[in-house]
């Protein structure tokens, strides 16, 4: 499954299985998000204490397997790392900490959208800025320089860790928390939330189907590629919410959101810029995590514990709307972020770039 | 005549098609890409496909040089 057509059956697939978990329980408009979907995954492991967001959310240990069973048999597993780990560490945990003030990872932007949630569209136009400084950077020569080859066990540890999840979701030792009201006990059945993540899983892996890629390649490229799985995800679900009857236009009273269009605009600006610089947003790093990028793997680490810092320091946004905490998070978060960007940016790349051709081992 | 060539092995999206997009803008009788997994071979390719490029894919080992020319 390639081109045009991959793609666009991609975000169709992730479109009608993000209605159709919001139909077998999952929070309205958020079938699949991945970073409220790894908040709720610290909340199970106790990594934070906001009891209405824990739960081990099957939706990313399917991903997570599925692309990494995927990338097995087609030859795309590749295990390497050591492309500034630490930086994109940090990147994760503001990534989720913009994406916490929105309350939503770039995809639930889309669903948010195709559910007729208006604050989506200050999201966007927030997350589109966002990734506007991003491609200045990398037009200016941004590189978190590159990976190397790492042994092929390293790459097994990270799907060997979402099995694990899944082991402790479906044992419920005493220490794992399940909320027993609010968006953490609004769940789909397991094996359905497992399944899902795997077939999205196995179709991102193929496509590479990217969030922020989208706009990224169109202000760049003028290539329109990933940004038609965008827009079959948004026409799908939109018509998904149709039928299921969830579809609801306007900006009050949307389900797990909040109207304060600043807040919003700049948490996304915040996520935009963030998975601009990492390469891809919170979902693509899952799969280049499980095909075997150990960096994007301690991405996921950083967004996860960004999630926890999110609630233990009272950062995310509620539906009553972002707080003081939360919004100095995100003006820290883009300083430090614009930061990374301006101490990675090696203008000589542009000229250097012939020289750059005899290295190499 | 012996192309230029980029070596783009280990960097991640978009920075394998972003050096393409300068060697051929530099040099646009065409250039020889060095990558090292199929995402970047892939972008490559459609990148250079869609500006009007062959694209002729060889493997090096592990990585694959990509060779467009008009």
């Amino acid at each position: 499954m390639s081109g045009k057509k991959g793609i666009i059956l991609t975000g169709a697939i992730v479109g009608m299985l993000a209605v159709a978990l919001v139909k077998f329980g999952n929070p309205v408009n958020m079938g699949i998000c991945i970073v409220c979907f790894i908040r709720d995954t610290a909340g199970g492991l106790g990594l934070h204490r906001a009891a209405v967001v824990q739960y081990i959310r099957p939706e990313i240990i399917g991903m997570a397997l599925g692309a990494f069973i995927i990338a097995l048999k087609s030859g795309d597993f590749n295990v390497r790392g050591g492309s500034s780990p630490f930086t994109r560490f940090i990147l994760g945990v503001f990534v989720v900490i913009g994406a916490l003030m929105f309350l939503g990872c770039p995809l639930r932007m889309v669903l948010r959208l195709a559910g007729g949630d208006l604050n989506a569209l200050l999201g966007l136009a927030g997350f589109a800025v966002g990734i506007y400084v991003g491609v200045l950077f990398l037009n200016r020569g941004f590189t978190l320089k590159r990976t190397y080859s790492l042994q092929r066990a390293e790459g097994y540890l990270f799907p060997a860790v979402q099995l694990m999840l899944l082991i402790l979701l479906l044992v419920r030792p005493a220490f794992i928390l399940f909320s027993t009201e609010g968006p953490g006990a609004s769940h789909a059945p397991v094996i359905i939330s497992l399944a899902a993540g795997l077939i999205i899983g196995i179709a991102a892996q193929r496509t590479r189907l990217c969030m922020v890629g989208g706009i990224r390649d169109l202000i760049m490229f003028k290539d329109t590629h990933l940004l038609t799985g965008f827009a079959a995800i948004l026409v799908v679900a939109f018509i998904g919410t149709l039928i299921t009857g969830t579809f609801n236009l306007g900006f009050e009273g949307q389900p797990v959101a909040h109207s304060d269009g600043l807040w919003n605009f700049l948490g996304m600006t915040l996520a935009g810029l963030g998975s601009v610089l990492l390469g891809g947003c919170p979902m693509r790093q899952i799969i280049l995590g499980a095909e075997g990028n150990i960096d994007s793997v301690v991405t996921f680490m950083g967004m996860l514990v960004g999630a926890a810092f999110a609630h233990n320091f009272g950062l995310a946004a509620s539906g009553a709307g972002p707080s003081a905490n939360g919004q100095a998070a995100v003006i820290i978060g883009l300083v430090v972020v614009l930061a990374i960007g301006l101490m990675n940016t090696d203008r000589a790349a542009e000229v250097k770039m012939k020289g750059d051709v005899e290295i190499g081992a | 005549m012996a192309l230029n060539k980029v070596d783009a092995r280990g960097r991640s999206c978009p920075e394998p098609v972003l050096l393409t997009k300068r060697a051929i803008d530099r040099s646009p009788e065409g250039v020889q890409v060095l990558v090292d997994n199929t995402t970047a071979r892939e972008n490559v390719k459609r990148f250079a496909g869609n500006l009007g490029y062959n694209v002729e894919i060889t493997g090096e080992g592990q990585d694959y040089v990509l060779t467009i020319s008009r």
